[in-house]
């Protein structure tokens, strides 16, 4: 379809164009990725090098006491975070789906906290779990002298506290999503199953919530690449305190490349989020393009 | 969906007359107080943390010290403000906010023309133009948009130190524009692939080379994507904390990582209220826009949450 | 409730906000009848299946089925079973599935849920894709699958809401007879909306011909085509569509239709009530037109502008003198080129006048 005329001049320009996104992706996206996990196998410390010691910093790394303390932070926040995100989500985007009044004003004040960043979060998380002057004293306040609510400062519950802040900010994310895909269902679906006499929660249960499945999908992937990032939310709220109760993975590459100064177990490190990252998401882009085929 | 738990008419329920004529009588049912019911408690769940975060801050700190977190500010005062904005601490200097504020203005106007530029026009050279490899390309950079940062940080630092760049407001527009490519570009594209490609064609026709079809076609066309575009990078470049904590340099360390250093890193006594008053001047410019956007922002997740 | 169960609309209104859709609507279904609401989009017709299924609120008036004041019930307690346009087929569930679960919500013993759903699979031909979801069955399966949905519920009276619109023509033909011999079959009460007047033709008992919200004509399939009691009904039912002369009537011993030069006799017209001079409009269906040989005395001279062979006949679009379109049916084989003149003339039995005044029907 194109004009001998202007073939040659105009796709040097669009290839042309496309460079920085080349470039991007063979220095930044390929090299870099590739740099670190050589690394990774090296003995650098202060400084790169490139002597070859095989998984020897992996195994630094898998009895590090911080760095177990990390991934298992992390997945007790993922399993909570995204669960709970999901859940609180759709019954949102349900609720709402109910023909209520003042939808619009409704969804604004559900969905304003994703606009905020994490530091921000994590900050006036922070100050309302406070247990000398946040919500702990107010219910005292109130006339229960012996309510707890020091989450924040014991080690064995400052996760959750995460997790609050993390599902404040990412649900109403998802009842966008999940709002987006009610909104899709064919309204002869819901007056046939009217006529067949079907509780409105059984409807939900068997029939809309099979129907969300890529709904779902596209909120759990969403949500759990923000899982494995979890850094300004970690840093803001505790900054892996108390101790090392809420250390993250992102948070130990970050302290080990910059102030302990240890490339290869800070790589080490990076690489393995790495491929925990690849081992979820390409099962979902690998189903997810066959399905764009099969279509 | 149809009005399943109630009945939906725009009459006035039980209007008059005998019972089996007219319209159903609606009926606030126990489900239907149940929802409403759900849906204000976690709006308050969802609004305490603004609220508390602005009543806090302007409050003075005895206010702070003596009441209860949710009370209204008796004395109310804009001194936690001011404080935070010009006279509080970020480390070493205590220049208030305000320098985290203009950095981050700094670093997020040019950042956002770039990205989108670049982003806009790598889109629509994938979308229209048949070149080899792009659908590859495009399919590779949607797969390493899920990639933590973390992988790239310490090979990226090394890079721009190479270069002699090291952490200035240049590395801080590049990285931000590098980060963004994916997102920018499959929103542009899929916008340019859902055009016809007949306007494509006509233009070709009319002689229009590959940029003029973008400068003057296109972009003037995509003016949603544009909003939407903007709505997503202006969001998420002020919202950045660890792309602008490496690589911008201490010179200008944007607002969130100036905000996280006066609360974190304080001696003694906390002054609460001036935190919050921070915590509120950073929120400040994503909440604006946030409510000021309207559908746009919704628009937005649409576009950029569907990968791929 | 029982299997054939009769319907009675009473002074039915609805009203969106300001918009009257229905005003006052009265009609009454016999039970066994197959009655058909036809009308063009936005006459009504569905929104009148939509309150008689229980999915909308009435704004005034009763509805009754099988004796009883459904007004107030939901959908599932009015004995009623529901076909609609798109399926509406639960996607995720196997068409064994989509049969059976309302019955299975409901609590319908295992072995009474089973047997229904093999009824309805053998009489619908879909005993063999039971165990398909309904992305792998063509358009006509799953709308079977819709009926067998309907029909597992035993209803007292079924409703179709267009149910063959989105068929192409040759699915929608076969589908067509099948849903004839369904009701041939099981003589259940059947209500069916559609905007296709062959559809209307062919399987109502009675139609109801609605424009604007009103009924304009509850009748046979015969009379409405022979005897259409306004101009919108003679004009909407009929493929190929009724010519109209325009003219004046003028009654007296012998009342003539004045068109142009020609003056028609019309002695033979069954009036409904005096005839009386005014300007009016002949209505004559194509196949009605008599030409040629068959045109007799007192025929008219029309002259040929285009000829469509049809296949089974040929279908003859003339000018009269006055400049009057006429178009009529010939035989297949029938030489005529454009430019050849005929004589046609209007049997008075078969012509339909239309006051120009009211467009009813004199």
């Amino acid at each position: 379809m194109s004009l001998a005329r202007f073939r040659l001049s105009s796709r040097a320009a669009a290839a042309s164009s496309l460079l920085p996104a080349f470039l991007v992706m063979l220095v930044v996206y390929i090299g870099s990725t590739g740099w670190t996990v050589w690394m990774s196998l090296t003995s650098s410390r202060m400084l790169p090098n490139n002597t070859f010691v095989g998984l020897r910093q992996y195994e630094i790394l898998f009895s590090n006491d911080r760095w177990l303390t990390s991934v298992h932070n992390l997945v007790l926040f993922g399993l909570l975070f995204v669960a709970a995100s999901l859940v609180l989500g759709f019954l949102l985007a349900v609720a709402i789906d109910q023909k209520v009044r003042a939808e619009d004003t409704l969804r604004s004040v559900f969905l304003y906290p994703y606009s905020m960043s994490f530091v921000v979060t994590g900050l006036v998380w922070q100050w309302l779990l406070n247990p000398t002057h946040g919500i702990q004293k107010l219910v005292r306040d109130w006339g229960f002298p012996e309510f707890a609510f020091d989450w924040i400062v014991r080690q064995d519950t400052v996760i959750y506290c995460l997790v609050l802040g993390g599902v404040w900010h990412a649900a109403g994310l998802v009842m966008a999503i999940m709002l987006a895909g009610l909104r899709g269902i064919d309204e002869d679906i819901w007056k046939a199953a009217r006529v067949d006499g079907l509780p409105v929660w059984r409807v939900y249960l068997s029939i809309v919530i099979p129907m969300l499945g890529a709904s779902f999908a596209t909120a759990g992937v969403l949500l759990s690449t923000s899982v494995v990032r979890l850094y300004d939310l970690s840093v803001s709220m505790t900054n892996g305190g108390p101790g090392i109760a809420s250390e993250v993975p992102a948070k130990f590459v970050m302290d080990h490349l910059f102030e302990r100064q240890n490339i290869g177990l800070a790589t080490a490190a990076a690489t393995s989020m790495l491929v925990t990252v690849v081992s979820v998401v390409a099962p979902y882009l690998f189903w997810r393009v066959r399905k764009a085929g099969v279509r | 969906m149809s009005g399943v738990v109630a009945a939906s008419t725009t009459l006035p329920s039980g209007a008059g007359g005998a019972p089996g004529r007219g319209p159903r009588p609606r009926r606030m049912t126990p489900a239907r107080w149940g929802i409403y019911a759900f849906l204000l408690i976690t709006a308050l769940f969802f609004l305490l943390p603004l609220y508390v975060m602005i009543a806090t801050s302007l409050k003075t700190m005895d206010e702070v010290r003596m009441g209860n977190i949710i009370a209204l500010p008796v004395n109310l005062t804009l001194e936690p403000w001011i404080k935070a904005w010009s006279s509080a601490c970020t480390g070493l200097n205590c220049n208030g906010i305000r320098v985290g504020f203009f950095n981050s203005v700094k670093i997020l106007l040019p950042s956002v023309f770039v990205s989108i530029i670049i982003g806009s026009l790598t889109g629509y050279a994938l979308s229209f133009w048949r070149v080899r490899g792009a659908t590859l390309l495009f399919a590779a950079m949607m797969s390493v948009a899920f990639i933590p940062y973390q992988i790239f940080i310490y090979p990226l630092v090394r890079v721009f130190a190479f270069l002699g760049l090291g952490q200035s407001l240049l590395t801080i527009v590049i990285v931000h524009t590098i980060f963004g490519l994916p997102t920018m570009t499959l929103l542009f594209r899929n916008y340019f692939a859902s055009l016809p490609a007949e306007l494509f064609k006509a233009a070709r026709v009319d002689g229009a080379g590959f940029y003029q079809i973008y400068w003057r076609i296109m972009m003037p066309m995509a003016t949603p994507m544009i909003v939407v575009a903007i709505i997503l990078q202006v969001t998420g470049i002020w919202n950045d904390f660890i792309l602008g904590l490496v690589f911008a340099g201490r010179e200008n360390l944007p607002m969130t990582v100036q905000l996280n250093n006066i609360v974190n890193t304080t001696q003694g006594e906390r002054a609460y209220n001036v935190d919050m008053a921070a915590t509120m001047l950073t929120a400040l410019l994503p909440l604006v826009v946030y409510f000021g956007s309207g559908r746009w922002f919704v628009r937005g997740i649409a576009a950029g949450a569907v990968k791929g | 409730m029982s299997l054939k169960s009769e319907v009675d609309i009473r002074g039915v209104s609805i009203r969106f906000g300001s918009v009257k859709v229905l005003e006052q609507l009265d009609l009454k279904i016999a039970p066994s009848e197959f009655l058909v609401l036809l009308g063009p989009s936005g006459c009504g017709k569905s929104t009148l299946l939509n309150a008689i299924a229980g999915l909308i609120d009435v704004s005034d008036g009763e509805i009754h089925i099988g004796g009883r004041n459904v007004t107030w019930d939901e959908p599932k307690d009015r004995g009623i079973a529901m076909v609609f346009q798109s399926y509406a087929l639960y996607p995720r569930m196997s068409v064994r599935k989509n049969l059976s679960f309302g019955l299975e919500v409901a609590g319908t013993p295992r072995a009474e849920i089973d047997q229904r759903v093999g009824e309805a699979a053998a009489m619908l031909r879909l005993t063999e894709l039971l165990d398909r979801k309904p992305a792998a069955l063509s358009g006509g399966q799953r709308q079977r699958v819709a009926i067998g949905r309907a029909l597992v519920r035993k209803a007292g009276v079924y409703l179709f809401d267009e149910p063959l619109s989105n068929l192409d023509a040759q699915l929608r033909a076969e589908l067509r007879v099948e849903i004839k011999r369904l009701h041939a079959r099981l003589g259940a009460t059947m209500i069916y909306v559609t905007h296709d007047q062959i559809e209307a033709l062919t399987l109502a008992d009675r139609i109801a011909v609605m424009q604007g919200g009103v009924i304009q004509q509850l009748d046979t399939p015969r009379k409405i085509y022979r005897e259409p009691v306004n101009r919108f009904v003679a004009s909407f039912v009929g493929s190929p569509a009724m010519n109209f002369l325009p003219g004046r009537l003028e009654s007296g011993e012998e009342p003539v239709f004045v068109t142009g030069e020609h003056r028609l006799e019309i002695s033979d017209y069954a009036f409904l009530g005096a005839p009386k001079t005014c300007s009016a409009t002949l209505g004559i269906r194509p196949e009605h037109v008599r030409a040629g040989a068959t045109a007799g005395p007192g025929a008219i001279t029309a002259t040929v502008e285009m000829v469509e062979p049809m296949g089974a006949d040929t279908l003859v679009w003339c000018r009269l003198a006055n400049g009057t379109p006429v178009s009529l049916r010939h035989e297949a084989d029938a030489r005529l080129a454009p430019g050849d003149t005929l004589p046609v003339s209007f049997p008075a039995d078969a012509i339909s006048l239309f006051d120009d005044a009211t467009g009813n029907r004199l």
